[in-house]
């Protein structure tokens, strides 16, 4: 009896459809987001992410819709995030049905976000994201989707970010996103061995080798990816399978 | 069977409402002593902190209803926080007084190992489980918390992160998961169905 290893589905949202870009940017159309989170709810994934990947003002009750929407379907926790700046932001994303919120440029730009967050929902619903890119002999925290640096390390931001009360790490390797070139691992096992949170891996997946390789020596308590499950290159049921089979524990569904 | 959810203006009532619903069972969100007071069955969703709940409890005037619900019989299920709030204290907020329905306190889980408990885990059955009945024994459960009750004479189920804590606790008409049945995909369902068809 342990805790189970996540394998976190997200769906990359303009308005209703789910997009995806290659190396944040370059997007194409992945399908409607409605229809695969029904999808993944049935294959056996263990939790979903919703990102506003447009995250303007102007079209945030379209957002809040997809939450909805995509919430009806799900018997397994949402998370959902992209453009939460404010309380208010959070709460209605919460009251659209999600269990929890993710929160990045703004967080960074007012770390105070979190506590506030983590104060009116509690801690295991506030998902700090950190986008990270390697410079020299460190990770560098990026915002705006990974277009700019922030200047700050990211193994110092994810401590201060858990001691401002996030819950949970969402860690994606601006370097492996998109690449299918696997999870950076040693990114991934410096912050999961850094902070005293769940770090929830993102970035480069796509064989069944590398979810094996960012549980065990990336030491990544759930792995996210978004393609390769959309494009059905992997199928949730078959890499839990091969998980289980290497002594990995995973739920396996019914 | 209409469940009364005590709505203390926290968190996502709705993911249980909507769990309810595909059950094929109506509910009602209510915050007010006249509803408690009237209701067939209660149940006591939480997530956040247990100060809020606790506070809530009190400037709602419903601790009150909710204790003489309880003694008289009303079937009643607390999820997460409303499976801790049953309990006399919890080290989350120690200055407030807890429901006094279960003897012990909550405490943190073990800094050993990483919190919030999040994701998802299996049960060791204590003793017989109503609440559980028809459910695999290997079944896989959604927990979201850092505090929990320890392993005492009312639960029936168990898991364990860093420590052994209470994961399913029956007395009589009280239940209490302190994981989440409502995000629990098809083991989930089971639960809440057995509650339903036990507070029937």
């Amino acid at each position: 009896m342990s805790l189970a290893h996540r394998i976190i589905p997200c769906l990359d949202t303009d308005g209703a459809r789910v997009v995806k870009g290659v190396n944040f940017v370059g997007l194409r159309d992945a399908g409607d987001a409605v229809a695969l989170a029904a999808r993944y709810n049935a294959e056996g994934a263990d939790e979903l992410v919703v990102l506003d990947i447009a995250a303007s003002r102007d079209r945030r009750p379209t957002f809040l819709e997809t939450i909805r929407r995509v919430a009806a379907e799900l018997a397994i926790p949402l998370t959902a995030g992209g453009g939460i700046r404010t309380l208010d932001d959070a709460r209605a994303a919460v009251r659209a049905g999600a269990d929890k919120v993710t929160v990045n440029t703004a967080a960074v730009a007012r770390p105070a976000l979190i506590s506030e967050l983590s104060r009116e929902f509690g801690a295991q619903a506030v998902v700090l994201a950190i986008d990270a890119k390697r410079v020299n002999d460190h990770w560098d925290v990026m915002v705006r989707g990974g277009r700019e640096s922030a200047n700050g390390d990211v193994l110092v931001w994810a401590q201060q970010g858990v001691e401002l009360g996030a819950g949970e790490i969402l860690l994606t390797s601006v370097d492996r996103d998109g690449t299918q070139l696997g999870f950076d691992t040693p990114l991934t096992s410096a912050v999961s061995r850094a902070v005293s949170v769940p770090v929830i891996a993102s970035g480069g997946a796509k064989l069944p080798e590398h979810f094996a390789e960012i549980f065990s020596e990336g030491a990544a308590d759930a792995a996210l990816a978004a393609s390769i499950f959309h494009d059905n290159l992997q199928s949730i049921r078959e890499l839990k399978e091969y998980l289980s089979a290497r002594k990995i524990e995973v739920r396996l569904p019914c | 069977m209409n469940v009364m959810l005590i709505d203390y203006g926290a968190g996502n009532v709705a993911s249980v409402e909507r769990a309810l619903q595909r059950l094929g069972a109506r509910s009602q969100r209510s915050h007010s002593p006249q509803c408690i007071a009237k209701a067939e069955a209660l149940l006591l969703p939480g997530v956040g902190h247990y100060a809020a709940l606790i506070r809530a409890l009190d400037e709602r005037a419903l601790r009150a209803p909710l204790l003489d619900a309880l003694q008289r019989g009303v079937p009643f299920l607390g999820v997460c926080l409303g499976l801790q709030a049953l309990y006399e204290t919890s080290e989350e907020a120690p200055e407030l007084s807890g429901l006094h329905l279960l003897h012990g306190s909550v405490r943190s889980l073990p800094a050993t190992v990483k919190l919030p408990h999040m994701g998802w885990n299996q049960l060791q059955l204590a003793r017989p489980s109503r609440l559980l009945e028809g459910i695999s024994a290997d079944a896989y459960f959604y927990f979201a918390h850092s505090f929990a009750a320890s392993s005492n004479g009312d639960a029936v189920a168990l898991s364990n992160h860093g420590a052994d804590f209470a994961a399913v606790i029956e007395r009589k008409n009280i239940f209490g998961v302190q994981f989440h049945p409502e995000k629990s995909g098809a083991p989930g369902a089971q639960l809440l169905e057995n509650f339903l068809r036990l507070a029937a």
